[in-house]
């Protein structure tokens, strides 16, 4: 039950530190074309970057840019110890036993195809079966179908409730001793539902299933421990956690990386090279074919230094206030539905739509005022489909944001309830 | 040209469309959505020595999408199918009287590849 009224849980956000959290990122003092200062609430789409994470990425090209594994040069052992220990941070960072089960991908989506041609490839074929849920982001749906065409294993999913949260009373129709793998959202993109991920794992488990996480959404706001929720698989990507683009993490379990064949072939991956054939190099390097991101890898561990010390849980509780507060805010615009459940389930994030204003609309009229949201279906269209809703509008949350920054929000979305007032027929 | 993307007119075309619904025996019927948005525009004319005599739209979408559908709507009547075929980007903008960024420009566009296909007897406007 929430006891506490917006104002209570505003005056509860720790401000002091926001206010100096903000000073780190310089983007965040950008004053838009029209002359408004920029209150960017899109951070599931792509977060903002500390300086830190700029600096560390240009002083890699400026001081010590060189290729990594290959040259005895100093350079290319400088980027190289960088390398690695971008590596190492993120290992820490989600508790994995050792840096080399964190493979570095292009991001969340490709560690799931990594997951998908590589593993299921090697485990999957008729009669088997594979399970999602029907909230997943497109990255957890559309590889499965992909390769179901090649390989004829069935694709079941978990349902929603209205609500939108699993609708776990049909779990036990879908997840059966067929199932060779459970791939679910920890924190949806849309509807902010933080999914039960010890219940769903110990479910798998009951049938002999592996379980990948798509943890896109729970990594940069939330402590997250891969040991201690027993993942198989677990991906997130670099840029909506304070990182550039273009990185993104696998981790997995040591047996199952060491058993999986090879992704992509090339350099770097291998340990023999013949005219005949070739071995494999041992993980993480087997599933790291050609030059990597090396500036993208040592931004990434900068990040990471970065959410470190601020503190994951601190992160955690500031974006709980402020969904909180932007959830009781919000719910007074009339005509205005949140998608999802209460505040007190779900992330960092409040999905809605505005009585017969598309959610495009709705994002145009924001952008006047200065407030960047996201719309559209945010690459879950089956969830939309599933909820009656054709698209939505999101606001979502992450450290550097503040109640004022809610409040500009809420302000510029009863002005556009202002401009669409009146019949329409 | 107005910078602003909502303007009076567009709002009004929005919540009030004109030339809405469908005709009774058009001679001209095409569709097509925009996935980005999930705009759907449907065109139906009605032809009568290659002048357009009548026009409805239906669908459902974005303000910028829906009012440049009836608003087009308007415009046509009377014009024969080789004005509309010359119809371009630059007519619809004018026609709106606003700037429109490239994203939402895909909005603005949809009713005119509907019309298009329809006018050149196409099920799709090709990209």
């Amino acid at each position: 039950m929430e006891t506490m009224g917006p104002m209570r849980i505003a005056e509860n956000l720790l401000s002091d530190q926001t206010a100096a959290l903000r000073q780190d990122f310089p983007i965040l003092g950008r004053v838009l074309p029209q002359g408004q200062p920029l209150v960017y609430l899109d951070n599931a789409a792509s977060s903002q970057k500390p300086a830190a994470v700029l600096q560390a990425m240009e002083t890699y090209y400026r001081q010590y840019n060189a290729n990594v594994h290959r040259g005895v040069h100093t350079l290319s052992e400088e980027a190289t110890t960088a390398f690695e220990a971008a590596r190492a941070k993120v290992a820490r960072f989600i508790h994995a036993p050792t840096p080399r089960q964190i493979i570095f991908t292009r991001g969340a989506t490709e560690s799931i195809n990594l997951v998908a041609y590589s593993w299921g490839r090697a485990n999957l074929g008729p009669g088997d079966e594979v399970l999602i849920t029907a909230m997943e982001h497109h990255a957890n749906i559309v590889p499965w179908q992909i390769l179901q065409e090649q390989l004829g294993f069935t694709l079941r999913h978990v349902p929603i409730t209205p609500t939108g949260t699993l609708d776990l009373s049909q779990l036990e129709k879908v997840l059966t001793e067929r199932t060779r793998l459970f791939c679910f959202v920890h924190v949806s993109n849309v509807v902010g539902t933080v999914n039960p991920v010890q219940q769903l794992v110990t479910a798998a488990r009951a049938v002999g299933a592996r379980v990948l996480i798509d943890a896109a959404q729970s990594v940069p706001h939330m402590p997250v421990d891969v040991q201690a929720l027993d993942a198989d698989f677990l991906v997130f990507s670099s840029h909506k956690m304070c990182g550039p683009t273009g990185i993104g993490v696998l981790y997995g379990k040591r047996e199952l990386l060491e058993s999986m064949p090879p992704f992509l072939g090339g350099g770097d991956m291998i340990r023999e090279v013949t005219l005949q054939g070739s071995r494999w190099n041992t993980i993480p390097y087997k599933f790291e074919a050609g030059t990597p991101a090396i500036a993208e890898a040592i931004g990434l561990g900068a990040a990471v230094d970065y959410l470190t010390q601020v503190g994951m849980e601190w992160v955690h509780a500031h974006e709980r206030a402020l969904t909180a507060y932007a959830y009781a805010r919000m719910a007074e615009v009339e005509g205005l539905q949140i998608l999802g459940p209460g505040p007190e389930a779900r992330g960092g994030l409040v999905a809605f739509t505005l009585k017969d204003v598309h959610p495009h609309d709705i994002a145009a009229i924001l952008d006047r005022s200065g407030v960047a949201v996201r719309a559209g279906h945010h690459c879950a269209q089956p969830l939309h489909t599933e909820l009656g809703v054709q698209a939505s509008a999101r606001a979502s949350f992450y450290l550097y944001n503040t109640v004022e920054e809610v409040d500009a929000l809420v302000a510029a979305l009863h002005k556009t309830r202002q401009l669409f007032a009146g019949q329409k027929g | 040209m107005s910078d602003d993307l909502y303007r009076e007119a567009i709002l009004d075309y929005y919540k009030h469309p004109r030339h809405k619904g469908h005709l009774a025996a058009p001679d001209i019927r095409s569709h097509d959505h925009n996935p980005f948005c999930g705009d759907e525009v449907t065109v139906e004319l009605k032809v009568v020595d290659g002048i357009v005599v009548d026009a409805a739209f239906d669908g459902h979408g974005c303000a910028i999408s829906q009012a440049t559908a009836s608003m087009l709507m308007e415009e046509i009547l009377g014009k024969t199918m080789e004005e509309i075929r010359a119809f371009d980007k630059e007519y619809i903008l004018e026609m709106l009287g606003i700037e429109i960024g490239p994203v939402r420009l895909k909005c603005a566009l949809l009713p005119l590849k509907v019309l298009k296909a329809g006018a050149y007897g196409l099920e799709e406007w090709p990209e």
